[in-house]
C-alpha cells in the first residue's frame, strides 16, 4: 500500500521570493507544480496555449530543464504544455525567476480555466477555416486561472476534423464555414460532388450541377476549395460551440449548442458560459454534470442572448 | 466537346496521393503561363485532393470532364 509514495509530508518550509514560507503541497498544484511519487520532486508544467513556442524561447527553456531536472527530461503533456520533470521543491523559487526571465510562466491545475489548445488552424493548415492560434492566445491571455467549480478547458479546432476534441472540451469551439453555391457561374463539372466526403452533394444526372443536402453538410468547406470556377463560396466563417464535453473515467460528448458563430462573440460565450456554471453548479463537479442535473435547456435560455441568431436551440436554424 | 488544346498531358490513374499533384506540380513547373496541362486522375481520393491543392498554388482548373471511373481535367498554368 503506498508504496511508491514515498513522501507523505504535505507541508513544508521553503524559501519563495526570498522569504521563508509555509508551502501547501496540495496548494501548488494551483500553480502548475505536480507532486511525483519520487521524495521532494515535482513536475513543472509550462504555459503553451496552443502548443505553440518560439524556437527562441524553447533554447531558453530547454537550457532551464537540463539546469533543473534532475533526470534531464521534460514531457510533452496531452494539452500541449512542456513539462519540465523531477525539479527539487527547493528550486522552485529559481526556477519560476528564470523562467519569468524569458517571458515563460507556468501554467496550472486545479478548478480554474486551464491553457486552451488549439491546432494549427487556418495561418498554415489548408483545412484550416478560423486562427485558432489566435483564439487560443486570447483565451488564455483574458481567461487563464479564472476559477471554476472544477477544471474547465478549453480549445479550438480549425476544421471539422476536430484534430484539438473540442467534443470532449468544457467548452470547445470548431471552425466551419457556410457554402454559398451561384448557379451562373457552375460548369456542372462534378468536381464538388466528388469532393463532399459526406455525400451532402449528389450531381444532377443531367447538368452534373450540385443538389445540395444541408442537412448531410458537416461545413468543411470542401466543395468551396475543390470548385475550379467558384461557383461555392464561403458565405461566412465561424465556430461550432460546443459545451459539456469531458474525457476522463467517465467520458461525456460535448452538445452542439451554437454554429457559426463569429471570432469577436468567442469572448462573450466564454464569459457567460462560466457566468452560468457558476450560478448553477457546485463545487467538484464539471460542467457536463451541471448540465445534466440541471438541463440543457436552462443554459440554451441564459445564452440565448449571447447566442441570438447563432444558437443551436432551435436545430432547424442550421 | 473538348474546346481547350492542351499543351502537355499526364495520366495520373493509378497514381496515389499525393504522387498525383507532385507530378502534376512538376511538370506545371516546365511550362509556361497560360500554357495548358491535361491531367487524368481517378475517382475517389485523387479527385477529392488534387484540384483544391491545384487552386492553392494558383493555377486555373479551365475544363472538366467526367470519363466512366476518372477524371479529364484541363489546367491552366498561372
Amino acid at each position: 500500500m503506498d508504496r511508491f509514495i514515498e513522501d507523505k509530508v504535505t507541508k513544508v518550509s521553503v524559501n519563495l521570493e526570498g522569504e521563508e514560507k509555509k508551502l501547501d503541497f496540495n496548494d501548488l498544484k494551483t500553480g502548475g507544480f505536480i507532486k511525483q511519487r519520487q521524495k521532494d520532486l515535482f513536475t513543472v508544467r509550462l504555459r503553451c496555449p496552443g502548443g505553440r513556442i518560439t524556437t527562441d524561447k524553447l533554447i531558453e527553456i530547454s537550457k532551464i530543464a537540463h539546469k533543473y531536472s534532475k533526470e534531464s527530461v521534460v514531457h510533452l503533456s496531452f494539452r500541449q504544455s512542456l513539462e519540465i520533470l523531477y525539479v527539487d521543491y527547493k528550486d522552485f523559487s529559481a526556477i519560476v525567476e528564470e523562467l519569468s526571465k524569458i517571458g515563460v510562466k507556468v501554467a496550472s491545475c486545479g478548478p480554474r480555466v486551464r491553457v486552451p489548445t488549439a491546432c494549427g488552424g487556418c495561418e498554415y493548415n489548408p483545412n484550416g477555416l478560423v486562427d485558432t492560434q489566435k483564439m487560443a492566445k486570447m483565451v488564455d491571455e483574458k481567461y487563464f486561472g479564472t476559477p471554476t467549480h472544477h477544471k474547465f478547458k478549453t480549445s479550438f479546432s480549425g476544421c471539422p476534423i476536430d484534430c484539438a476534441r473540442t467534443n470532449e472540451m468544457d467548452l470547445g469551439f470548431q471552425g466551419v464555414v457556410d457554402p454559398e453555391w451561384e448557379e451562373p457561374t457552375c460548369t456542372g463539372c462534378t468536381i464538388c460532388a466528388e469532393a463532399c466526403k459526406e455525400d451532402a452533394i449528389e450531381s444532377h444526372p443531367d447538368t452534373g450541377k450540385p443538389i445540395y443536402y444541408r442537412d448531410k453538410c458537416i461545413f468543411c468547406g470542401d466543395c468551396i476549395r475543390a470548385c475550379p470556377t467558384g461557383a461555392w463560396r464561403a458565405k461566412r466563417y465561424g465556430h461550432l460551440v460546443r459545451i459539456g464535453g469531458k474525457h476522463g473515467r467517465h467520458p461525456v460528448n460535448g452538445k452542439e449548442v451554437a454554429i457559426f458563430l463569429p471570432d469577436e462573440k468567442v469572448p462573450e460565450v466564454i464569459e457567460k458560459t462560466i457566468e452560468w456554471y457558476l450560478a448553477n453548479g457546485i463545487r467538484g463537479e464539471r460542467i457536463a454534470t451541471t448540465i445534466k442535473r440541471v438541463g440543457i435547456e436552462s443554459y440554451f435560455r441564459f445564452m440565448e442572448p449571447v447566442f441570438g441568431e447563432y444558437s443551436l436551440a432551435d436545430k432547424e436554424k442550421v | 466537346m473538348s474546346e481547350i488544346k492542351a499543351k502537355e498531358s499526364l495520366d495520373l490513374r493509378g497514381v496515389l496521393c499525393p504522387m498525383n499533384f507532385v507530378k502534376t506540380k512538376l511538370k506545371l513547373e516546365s511550362m509556361e503561363p497560360g500554357e495548358v496541362l491535361e491531367i487524368l486522375l481517378d475517382s475517389g481520393e485523387p479527385i477529392q485532393n488534387v484540384p483544391k491543392s491545384i487552386k492553392d498554388e494558383g493555377h486555373k482548373i479551365v475544363e472538366v470532364n467526367r470519363e466512366d471511373d476518372y477524371f479529364r481535367l484541363k489546367i491552366e498554368k498561372c
